[in-house]
């Protein structure tokens, strides 16, 4: 009998398995979790960007009703400070500025939300009466909010001990080289820039619940995390000094991360602290504005650039100078976004020979800036393909042309670019053919002539662009200053009846691992998707793991599952071959069924599974029982997605509005696992590039009060803001991965802004515009259209 | 939100009483204004009262040339009723403009009047038909009513009961969201009742207020062109990271225009 079943592996877009659960409102949320005796913390944020403390008077709130215990930073002697987990080093090799980060402020608040003091109570709203029955005596200091303001003379600083608010100045390359270059070239294009500050805004809120069990001196913290053992290292090694064995760190379900939730937060540390002491479990949930106030915000670089060219326009150096804002406190991985996942990318797709980039990290005070999907990527993207147009412009060379010109052709591969990275593999010119064909770039100007007809001016943008992800080789990064390892770890848990629980110690918060970690084990092992469980997000039950960022989870944790099912084929073939007594060199696996190679001897995969279990006919003197494989696996090297983004939009001169009225992305991201599931993924990142492009400016006041600190002010992309993303793949393999993966959870964030500001200044090229700053709201770019039309009228 | 009390009484007379006794005691009518308020800690009522139960600030009908509107209707039931899209269809598709559809079935035409947000749409509608808002005391003209940011003619313990609307002979409304809070950033409604044009201005300053030059310039023509010309002063106007008060004021014009168009 031959059963039909549809094909669920690589390549097929299986519906998401975790979907039903998410959409019938039965996914568990850290806040959806509740422990016998729990109580309920409220945290008390500074009002201002800067201030000394000069005391808490905390008796009020200790009287208030339902009130358990008030604690201020002054409570927490033997804390560590919140650790950074990158140490970057100067020019001189000194390394960087680290100030201490104290879990509650101690002496100084340095941020509006920066954590004073927090009320544990009966009740939500008992604790956050009580925190504010709370005085604190505050002497308001003059605060800086940007880095420009930070740097100047006589800036006020941070923190005392780091003077001129400088964390680090970092530089990659070849100086002489560099300059060099610039003294001979034919041209030479400046330009200056800024990356906006973003806010991430994650649909669910951080939340975090400490228990004790004083049964075993185990701590158990459920939180909103994207990596629960790199919380349980970084809180219980640095901050609490707990040892993993005592520390159980959840994260359940997690409704949006992007980069916000993969940092170890003063919350996570407040929690677990407060449980251990008041023997209790004790719950903290943010409300949106305090998400505005303390989840790490993204980008917020102000960048000068030159770029020498030859007559011919082709790029002979890049000269970047960057000045990244670190916020208050160096959040987890901030010291690395604008060093080694910027700074490293800034050959972009492009041949350029020398590049020289010097980066000054500074503190300012503002919410601490960290990894927000793309990290760096976004940035250095914005960079080069803004670049690269207006000097397609100022040399009078198409704008099309001069990035073929300057493309590193798909026979270089591998291609070491002159600022650390090596490309394993790519194809520019096709994938940018094919986002020419699909957005009829070659007939734009009839569309432009028929807006213009209906009074709208229309522009088209395109970016090429390739990034780093599939983080990282932990050799490589441990030499450039990371304080950790970034290889992954995967269980495969083969049952005695043949289904298979998939344990990663990657984390999904919405990219749908669920299913397409899954569909690598039916691929492989032939069992139906049905039988494959993916759980994730538990220390207790994952051998170990690094979590999910920097578009890693399938490129590495993906990897270190296909070890571990090598491992559990290597010994299911010995069961097999043992049960069809024949040598296991001549035993052939394939999707579910063993076979004697070029016999019609055959053993299915669950009489193997249950054989493993049930060992009574076994070779029990050479192979131990079961069917249960772990491996690690730590990169060979970043993966390369690539690809060309093009962005047409049409522009109302009377009010400045711009819609976005096409949009195509044509990615390389190595091999598909499931399209349907990549094309949401490269759509979300779109639509996340559109906001930054368009929509989203975290705004801070020259006092560093955050004036965009709710959904009245901060405008997160809505269904009607959007375009419907035409998304396509062209496929070339990772070399230095077994699946072939690159990774696609970032790509969308990273090519698409540079294409939408090159399209919004395209269909203002009438106005004499250069550029224009993200984002390009109604307001500015009725700016620029007002000033052309006063110019014209002079 | 801080602990209040709750009340629902059945009639306005009751609800009054309330309040008067009161002065910390705050009506709810669609709560979609006073909660938000009340959940961020920015509002400490001693009480609550909830109108939602009297059938007297209900109904939408037309009496005597009137439209008259019940401060209880709610902006969907407004977008949708024959009643006034007959009579003013402006003010339809103004309602149907509001928010988006959670707020329109649960918001009010009397909390939004009442409220008088500088970013809100009802207020120009009513100040452009000159409309006269009736209170449980009294009868008040629209021009008396609204008296800038946030601040109305009515007292402490007053309810508006309802809003009665001329009927106009052309009236339209036009304009551009606040791109993030999708509230009003510049409006514009023009009518034309009973011959005298009236052009009020939303969004753009710190409460609504009349055009009069336009106002001039429509009596003189009823088309796009006569306000197109006429350029409002940013002086007074609202400036903030959305936009300048130059920018409002250039959109002032565009939106009169706009609105005339819409009238048609
Ligand atoms: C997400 C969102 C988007 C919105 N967008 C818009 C928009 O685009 N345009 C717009 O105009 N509005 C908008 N609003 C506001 C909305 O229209 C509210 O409905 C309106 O402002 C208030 O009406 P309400 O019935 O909800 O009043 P409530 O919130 O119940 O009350 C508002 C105030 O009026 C008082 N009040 C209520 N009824 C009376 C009465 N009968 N007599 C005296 N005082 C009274 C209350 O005490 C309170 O002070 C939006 C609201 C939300 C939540």
């Amino acid at each position: 009998m031959t059963v039909v079943t549809p094909f669920e592996g690589i390549g097929a877009s299986v519906r998401r398995k975790e979907d039903l659960r998410f959409l019938s409102g039965r996914g568990q949320y850290t806040d959806d979790i509740n422990r016998p005796g729990q109580a309920y913390a409220s945290i008390l944020r500074s009002p201002h960007a800067h201030a000394t403390i000069r005391g808490i008077d905390i008796a009020a709130a200790q009287a208030m009703p339902g009130v358990v215990a008030v604690f201020t930073g002054a409570d927490m002697p033997d804390l560590g400070g919140i650790p950074c987990g990158w140490q970057i080093h100067n020019k001189d090799g000194s390394p960087m500025a680290e100030p201490m980060h104290p879990v509650l402020a101690v002496g100084k608040a340095r941020f509006v939300g920066d954590a004073v003091a927090v009320v544990v109570a009966e009740t939500k709203a008992q604790a956050r009466d009580a925190s504010e029955a709370i005085v604190v005596d505050y002497a308001v200091l003059p605060a800086v909010s940007t880095v420009t303001a930070a740097i100047a003379a006589g800036a006020p600083t941070v923190h005392d001990a780091v003077a001129g608010n400088l964390c680090y100045d970092w530089h990659i390359g070849d100086k002489a080289i560099n300059e060099a270059a610039f003294a001979t070239a034919a041209k030479v294009v400046e330009f200056e820039l800024v990356n906006n500050r973003l806010v991430p805004n994650a649909m669910e809120p951080r939340a975090a619940i400490g228990d004790f069990d004083r049964t075993t001196d185990e701590y158990t913290l459920f939180t909103t995390s994207q990596n629960p053992h790199v919380i349980r290292l970084l809180m219980g090694a640095f901050v609490l000094h707990l040892p993993e064995h005592k520390l159980r760190v959840v994260a359940p379900d997690v409704g949006g991360g992007f980069g916000s939730k993969i940092f170890h937060y003063a919350e996570e540390a407040i929690v677990t602290w407060a449980a251990g002491k008041l023997a209790r479990p004790v719950k903290w949930t943010a409300e949106r504005t305090e998400s505005f106030m303390s989840d790490a915000h993204g980008r917020d670089h102000v960048t000068k650039a030159r770029l020498a060219l030859d007559n011919d326009g082709k790029f002979l150096a890049l000269h970047v100078q960057t000045l990244a804002n670190m916020g208050a406190y160096l959040s987890t991985f901030a010291t690395s976004v604008p060093t080694y996942l910027y700074a490293t990318l800034l050959a972009g797709v492009y041949t350029t020979p020398s590049i020289y980039a010097e980066v000054k990290a500074i503190f300012t005070n503002t919410v601490p800036v960290d990894a927000y999907r793309g990290a760096g990527r976004p940035e250095a993207t914005f960079l080069i393909e803004r670049l690269v147009d207006v000097a397609a412009r100022e040399t009078g060379i198409d704008r099309i042309a001069i990035r073929r010109r300057n493309f590193i052709p798909a026979d270089a591969f591998p291609y070491q670019t002159p600022v650390a990275l090596q490309y394993d593999s790519g194809d520019y010119q096709t994938t940018l053919d094919a986002a020419l064909e699909t957005a009829g770039w070659a007939s734009f100007e009839s569309r432009r002539a028929e807006a213009a007809k209906r009074g709208k001016l229309r522009g088209i943008g395109i970016s090429t662009y390739v990034e780093a992800c599939g983080i990282a080789p932990s050799a490589v990064v441990g030499a450039l200053g990371a304080r950790a390892g970034l290889y992954e770890v995967g269980t495969i848990r083969v049952h005695p009846t043949g289904s298979v629980t998939v344990l990663t110690g990657t984390h999904s918060h919405g990219q749908g691992h669920e299913t397409t970690l899954a569909q690598l084990v039916t691929d492989r092992l032939g069992v139906p998707l049905a039988q494959v469980d993916v759980v994730h997000g538990d220390t207790a039950k994952i051998p170990f793991g690094m979590g999910t960022y920097g578009s890693r989870s399938l490129a590495v944790g993906g990897s270190a599952m296909v070890k571990a099912m090598d491992k559990i084929v290597a010994k299911a073939r010995r069961i097999a071959a043992h049960l069809m007594e024949a040598s296991v060199d001549d035993v052939e696996f394939d999707r579910g069924t063993f076979r004697v190679a070029g016999t019609d001897k055959t053993k299915a995969w669950a009489e193997i599974c249950l054989t493993a279990y049930v060992p009574h006919n076994y070779p029990i003197e050479e192979l131990e029982p079961g069917l249960d494989e772990t491996a690690f696996y730590d990169p060979k090297n970043f993966t390369y997605p690539g690809g060309a983004h093009i962005c047409e939009v049409e522009i109302e001169p009377e009010t400045g509005q711009v819609s976005v009225v096409n949009f195509t992305a044509v990615d390389d991201v190595g091999r598909v696992i499931n399209p349907m599931i990549v094309e949401g993924q490269v759509q979300g990142g779109v639509c996340q590039g559109i906001g930054q492009a368009l929509l989203e400016a975290c705004v801070y006041d020259a006092e560093g009060q955050l004036v965009s600190g709710s959904f009245m002010d901060y405008q997160m992309p809505r269904a009607d803001d959007l375009p419907m993303v035409s998304v396509a793949t062209h496929v070339t393999l990772c070399t230095h991965n077994p699946l072939g993966v690159k990774g696609c959870g970032e790509v969308g964030a990273i090519g698409s802004p540079p294409a939408v500001i090159n399209a919004v200044v395209d269909a203002l090229r009438d106005y004499g515009v250069r550029h224009i700053e993200m984002p390009a709201t109604p307001a500015k770019i009725w700016g620029i259209i007002n000033a052309g039309h006063a110019l014209a009228a002079e | 939100m801080y602990d209040f009390e709750y009340h629902k009484p059945g009639s306005i007379a009751d609800a009054v009483k309330i309040l008067s006794a009161d002065p910390d005691a705050r009506p709810i009518s669609g709560g979609q204004t006073l909660l938000p308020a009340l959940k961020h800690r920015l509002n400490k009522p001693t009480s609550v009262v909830d109108l939602s139960g009297i059938a007297e600030l209900k109904g939408i009908r037309q009496e005597g040339g009137k439209l008259i509107i019940g401060a209880l209707a709610k902006h969907h039931e407004v977008s949708e009723s024959a009643v006034v899209k007959g009579a003013i269809p402006a003010l339809a598709s103004l309602a149907g403009t509001i928010g988006d559809t959670q707020v329109r079935n649960r918001g009010t035409i009397g909390g939004s009047v009442s409220n008088n947000d500088p970013a809100a749409d009802y207020p120009a509608a009513v100040m452009a038909l000159d409309a006269t808002i009736v209170t449980d005391k009294r009868r008040i003209a629209a021009d008396d009513f609204f008296q800038g940011m946030f601040t109305t003619a009515l007292e402490p313990g007053e309810l508006l009961v309802a809003i009665e609307f001329p009927v106009p002979e052309q009236a339209g409304y036009a304009k551009m969201r606040n791109p993030a809070s999708r509230y009003v950033m510049a409006g514009a409604f023009v009518a034309k009742t009973g011959g005298k044009v009236r052009v009020a201005i939303n969004g753009a300053g710190p409460g609504v207020f009349r055009q009069t030059a336009m106002e001039t310039a429509l009596t003189a023509s009823w088309s796009p062109d006569a306000v197109a010309g006429v350029k409002q002063s940013a002086e007074d106007l609202n400036s903030d990271i959305h936009g300048s008060a130059e920018y409002r004021a250039h959109l002032v014009t565009v939106m009169a225009k706009r609105a005339v168009v819409a009238a048609g």
